[in-house]
């Protein structure tokens, strides 16, 4: 005779057979880009603890506000602001209340020169470099950290004909690690992994230099009954998510 | 190779081959009025088949994507038919790609058809063939090396297509996420190895395609002289 446990086993798989059908369920994500990395592990974790299975679709935040007003079949948002999902809730197009912040980015001022940045970010106001990348204030939340950072250092204005600017933070990044910008405004998620700086030499810009990078999460409208959306979201805030976030140099919301 | 390479390998080798045999369906009637007419409207349309050769793929992808939505008029016509919305579909990706490869396809045939000048299909005519058999019968096989010069290049282009089908198709895997859309992914998620595998296929492949088509040239100047 097989063990109590077994026998619970069996039961539920009976259970399920006949009554939950659907107990599994797909999960469509829009994800922004920079946070491609640490979402492929929560949903790898999220996929092998509930059985759901999590579909990736990384963008820009957005683009995928222009799709999802054009009905796109995303079941939940992670964008990179917290102004998207908030627009989608007051257009009715999220579900209200559900919206939180996943996520709260680091500004990092980096350079592939292992000399070149100090541990105060005093490189900024010498003239040991030529060009310095900053994300377009106007289209990425990290842009407009790294204006407010420099404007609170007092610099801002006197670096103008140094600034090279991205369309977003990836291209910023790619500025930097291809020696192009000898300096660069990127995000710490970007250069930190695993408890170390990938390369270079790096300034984690005090938060207290700007207005927090809260990137925020929501429940799609076309979604609400799908529980397995609501699981994901769910899972974004439990401990291990949390973990995992910090892990790829991300904050949390306090 | 990853397994999880292989479902956007296939979609965008389905998505080229709908996309390029459709298109040479349409680009063939229209390179011929092109080619034939002495319209006043033949500058018009043109330069309107050639007008996303120039557009940024981003901005053509998010006028379609307005176009096939629930507000756009297209996306109201499938609605009506209950067909739903084409949007994020495999049927919005050929639609997006053919609006994206129209130049790619007509200018080849259009100057294939401009070339053999209007003497064959007089000669034709001369010897009583009805204009549409005559077309059929000398037009098109003088101008096979512009059709599959056409077909090639749409192909190819369809496989190199990333700012429309990320916009009109949304890059979601095992549905419309293509080679392209799947590099980019790999990029953001710092996956190098990977992107760098598919990047490098992408390369050989529009290389062979490239050489297949000068060779294509040379034969048909061959044929003609």
């Amino acid at each position: 005779m097989g063990s109590p446990g077994f026998d619970r086993v069996i039961l539920v798989a009976l259970l399920c057979g006949f009554s939950c059908p659907s107990a599994t369920a797909d999960v469509t994500a829009a994800v922004a880009a920079n946070f491609a990395a640490p979402m492929k592990s929560i949903a790898a974790a999220f996929e092998q603890q509930t059985g759901h299975k999590v579909s990736i679709a990384l963008g820009a935040s957005g683009q995928f506000y222009a799709q999802i007003r054009q009905g796109a079949p995303f079941d939940v948002l992670l964008s990179a602001d917290a102004e998207i999902p908030r627009k989608l809730e007051e257009e009715n197009l999220a579900e209200r209340g559900t919206r939180f912040t996943y996520a709260v980015g680091r500004l990092a001022l980096w350079s592939k020169d292992p000399q070149l940045v100090d541990s105060k970010g005093l490189v900024l106001g010498s003239d040991r470099y030529q060009k310095l990348a900053i994300a377009n204030a106007k289209l990425a939340p990290y842009g407009a950290a790294a204006r407010e950072a420099l404007q609170n250092l007092g610099l801002e204005g006197r670096l103008e004909s140094r600034l090279v600017q991205g369309m977003n933070i990836s291209q910023t990044f790619q500025f930097v690690s291809s020696g192009n910008a000898n300096l660069g405004f990127v995000a710490w998620s970007q250069v930190f992994n695993d408890g170390k700086l990938i390369s270079g030499s790096a300034w984690l810009v005090p938060e207290m230099l700007h207005s927090p990078i809260q990137q925020d999460a929501v429940l799609l409208k076309s979604a609400a009954r799908n529980p397995a959306a609501r699981a994901l979201l769910n899972y974004l805030q439990s401990e291990h998510a949390r973990e995992i976030i910090s892990s790829y140099g991300y904050s949390h919301a306090p | 190779m990853h397994p999880d390479a292989w479902p956007a390998i296939l979609l965008t080798l389905q998505l080229a081959t709908v996309s390029s045999l459709i298109l040479l369906l349409i680009a063939t009637p229209l390179a011929w009025w092109l080619s034939q007419t002495r319209s006043q409207w033949r500058g018009t349309v043109s330069a309107l088949v050639t007008l996303p050769l120039v557009l940024p793929p981003t901005v053509l992808g998010f006028y379609i994507l307005l176009l096939l939505g629930p507000n756009g008029w297209i996306g109201q016509i499938t609605e009506t038919l209950g067909l739903g919305l084409l949007s994020f579909s495999f049927t919005g990706l050929v639609i997006g790609s053919i609006v994206f490869s129209l130049p790619f396809a007509v200018q080849p045939i259009q100057y294939a058809f401009e070339t053999m000048g209007r003497r064959p299909m007089e000669v034709a005519a001369t010897l009583r063939a009805s204009p549409l058999d005559a077309f059929f019968s000398v037009a098109l096989p003088l101008a096979k090396p512009g059709l599959l010069t056409a077909l090639l290049l749409s192909f190819a282009h369809t496989v190199g297509e990333f700012g429309v089908v990320l916009m009109i198709g949304g890059n979601i895997p095992g549905k419309t996420q293509v080679v392209s859309t799947q590099i980019y992914s790999h990029v953001e998620a710092m996956e190098y190895a990977r992107a760098h595998a598919l990047a490098a296929i992408m390369v050989l492949f529009s290389f062979l395609v490239l050489l297949g088509l000068s060779r294509l040239r040379r034969n048909g100047e061959r044929v003609v002289s």
